[in-house]
């Protein structure tokens, strides 16, 4: 069974100017011990969906379609029934983590709160939970004293995951998790993260820009591009060999070190990623397309199962679906 | 410089090769403070830039990598002439940095990180170009001007963009209007601290492809600042790596990044991302302390040849502890140098 199933998700925030859509209709599913990439630039969305998984937006966002996650219709809670979800179901680690966390409550004191408030454990036993999460993600009990100032930026981190793994929960949504960290301490946390999913069989959407971190740690990658999954497939497969247009720029602009057709040449798209209040007709990605033909700015392209676990949004595919048809008795 | 790989260098006029920024034993320190208010000055200094000798040639992209903390802003803030050096000197164009700094500060520009804090949110993007012509009282036709580094910067036409304000244009457009108003002054160096690491990947390519151009028409050096040794490779032609304020290895890009000699520049390797790749070994630890040197090898506490016994099979774990070792070249390359015991030591035949 499928830990999370997302439907025909679409998300409007209120602006000023009325709604703008932010998510426009994405649909995935993240089955149990799996880890999802979610990958795509600012905008695309993809934060927007890790806040509405738990209903984190805004007040004013909009949200429509189905989230089933462990069995519960999200979408369909009362607050108090979602309160209990949050944490136990389903939790998230942010970017920030140095703003996260409270500044004035040590963080043994923060880990047991949470235990407390989801009645996990009180007491004596949620302190001795608390050391043995700490230690969990490689820092000493006896840190369970120690304020947050007194952590550096990689070990806040790390007490963040503490907490996100404190009440089981069945899926943990990894927002850009390593972005505001240091090189050494990224590839530090990352391998932490990538020790926990596996030795706890956590199921992940791990949420970032960068694609080769995906690549590097997620079973299946799907990629957005103005509120819309234009690619998804094995993590490996959509990296070296990306399909859509922009799965093919947004892999290019990862250099290999070693490559000598990457040596002193830069890859990128030119122009700018859409504004979602002004969105292009037909395919949103036409105007930076390469490929671009003149259907392209009249029809927006339907997902294309161009082979086994492949889906792409392009038309380029679509010739591509009939030779597979074919061979396919 | 050798290498046949560089496409643009042979039709270039300007790029020789001579040195245009000649840095000799450069120290940048930073005292501490304690107390309340940070009233008191204390005993505790932060070595950030302990010795450092960097050359840049004419039309040469320069990057200097390393982790936060090992003096790389420092530098160049120290190349802009932003901080005062304890010893050592900048020799810019033949001339020692010092004196008419001002006119120092047209023909090297710098560009940050974050082109949002770089602008006035208040200002058009034709005042934020024509700041530096009006400060530095540049003759010519002001508006002629700012078109043209508009232009060159890849905004077109350019005035179109005269009467926007910052929040009106893309990450991408910020940027370029930042590097327009570097170009406006005819610089002759580009100091970018992480040019890109704001922008969205996609756009990143752009940004570089414009250094690249820049380089190529004008003869412009860059010194790119990054932590990023995948962005080093699309650009750079040659890499220095920083490590505690010092440069631990230098050399021609595709040598550095492809045959590193010192553990450390391997070790920043290992965690670049990749499909598939898994991590090796890991460094231990948070970032160093630059209060805190460690004598001997600067690297030595996270040194992994010294941990696994390599250093002591070859017989220099104890200079390694001990030592400060300089940087040298390995054989017959003589561009590529490392500051590293092991790699002095194995150049050397067994015997």
């Amino acid at each position: 069974m499928s830990v999370l199933e997302v439907r025909d998700l679409e998300i409007d925030y209120a602006t000023s100017v009325g709604p703008v859509p932010a998510v426009r209709g994405v649909s995935f599913d993240i089955e149990e011990g799996e880890v999802l990439g979610l990958a795509g630039e600012s905008g695309c969305g993809k934060s927007t969906i890790g806040l509405g998984l738990l209903r984190l937006l805004p007040r004013g966002a909009q949200t429509r379609g189905r989230i089933v996650l462990g069995g519960h219709d999200i979408l369909a809670m009362s607050p108090n029934d979602l309160g209990a979800v949050r944490w136990t179901e389903g939790s998230i680690i942010f970017q920030g983590a140095q703003h996260a966390l409270d500044p004035v409550i040590r963080v043994g004191d923060q880990i047991v709160e949470a235990l407390a408030t989801h009645k996990i454990a009180d007491g004596k036993e949620a302190d001795s939970r608390a050391a043995s999460l700490l230690e969990r993600v490689g820092l000493p009990p006896r840190r369970a004293s120690d304020f947050p100032h007194e952590f550096s930026g990689g070990q806040k981190q790390r007490v963040m995951i503490a907490m996100a793994l404190a009440c089981e929960p069945k899926l943990v949504i990894a927002d850009e998790p390593t972005t505001a960290l240091d090189v050494m301490v990224q590839a530090q946390v990352l391998a932490l993260l990538a020790e926990l999913q596996r030795d706890m069989g956590l199921s992940m959407l791990f949420i970032t820009h960068d694609l080769s971190v995906l690549a590097e740690v997620s079973d299946r990658v799907a990629v957005m591009y103005a509120g819309r999954i234009v690619e998804a497939g094995p993590a490996a497969q959509v990296f070296t060999d990306p399909r859509h247009p922009y799965t093919q720029a947004l892999a290019g602009s990862f250099p290999t070190i070693g490559d000598e057709s990457d040596l002193q040449t830069p890859v990128g798209l030119d122009g700018d990623p859409p504004d979602p209040r002004e969105l292009p007709t037909g395919c949103t990605f036409h105007p930076r397309c390469a490929q671009a033909q003149a259907r392209c700015k009249e029809t927006d392209p339907p997902p294309v199962a161009f082979a086994p676990d492949r889906v792409a949004t392009c038309v380029l595919l679509e010739p591509e679906t009939a030779s597979v048809a074919r061979t396919t008795p | 410089m050798n290498e046949p790989t560089t496409p643009i260098a042979p039709t270039m006029p300007r790029i020789d090769g001579s040195p245009l920024l000649e840095i000799q034993d450069l120290h940048v320190s930073f005292a501490g403070r304690s107390g309340l208010f940070g009233r008191k000055k204390d005993s505790v200094v932060a070595r950030a830039v302990d010795g450092v000798d960097l050359t840049v040639g004419r039309g040469e992209i320069l990057a200097l990598a390393g982790e936060s903390g090992c003096g790389k802003t420092t530098l160049a803030r120290s190349i802009m002439g932003f901080t005062t050096p304890d010893k050592g000197q900048i020799v810019f164009d033949g001339e020692p940095l010092g004196k008419k700094l001002k006119a120092y500060r047209r023909r090297v520009q710098m560009v940050q990180q974050d082109p949002t804090g770089s602008l006035n949110p208040r200002q058009t993007v034709y005042d934020a170009v024509a700041e530096g012509l009006r400060i530095h009282k540049v003759p010519g036709d002001e508006e002629e001007l700012v078109a043209q580094a508009l232009s060159r910067a890849g905004l077109r036409p350019p005035d179109r963009f005269f009467l926007r304000f910052p929040h009106e244009l893309s990450g991408g457009q910020r940027q370029r209007v930042v590097i327009a108003g570097a170009l406006a002054l005819e610089p002759r160096l580009i100091v970018a601290d992480e040019p890109v690491s704001n922008l969205d990947a996609s756009i990143r390519g752009q940004i570089l492809k414009l250094l690249l151009k820049l380089r190529a028409e004008d003869g412009i050096s860059v010194i790119i600042v990054t932590h990023d040794l995948g962005l080093a490779w699309t650009v750079a032609d040659r890499v220095a790596v920083m490590y505690l304020g010092r440069i631990v290895e230098i050399g021609p890009t595709r040598t550095v990044l492809t045959d590193p000699m010192h553990p450390y520049t391997r070790a920043l390797l290992d965690v670049v991302p990749e499909a598939g790749g898994r991590r090796s070994d890991l460094l231990k630890g948070e970032p160093p302390d630059p209060t805190r040197i460690p004598d001997g090898c600067r690297f030595n506490p996270r040194c992994p040849a010294l941990a696994d016994g390599t250093a002591a099979a070859r017989g220099v774990d104890q200079s390694c502890l001990g030592i400060e070792p300089l940087l040298e070249s390995k054989g017959a390359d003589s561009e590529h140098l490392a500051a590293c015991h092991l790699t002095q030591v194995t150049k050397r035949p067994l015997g």
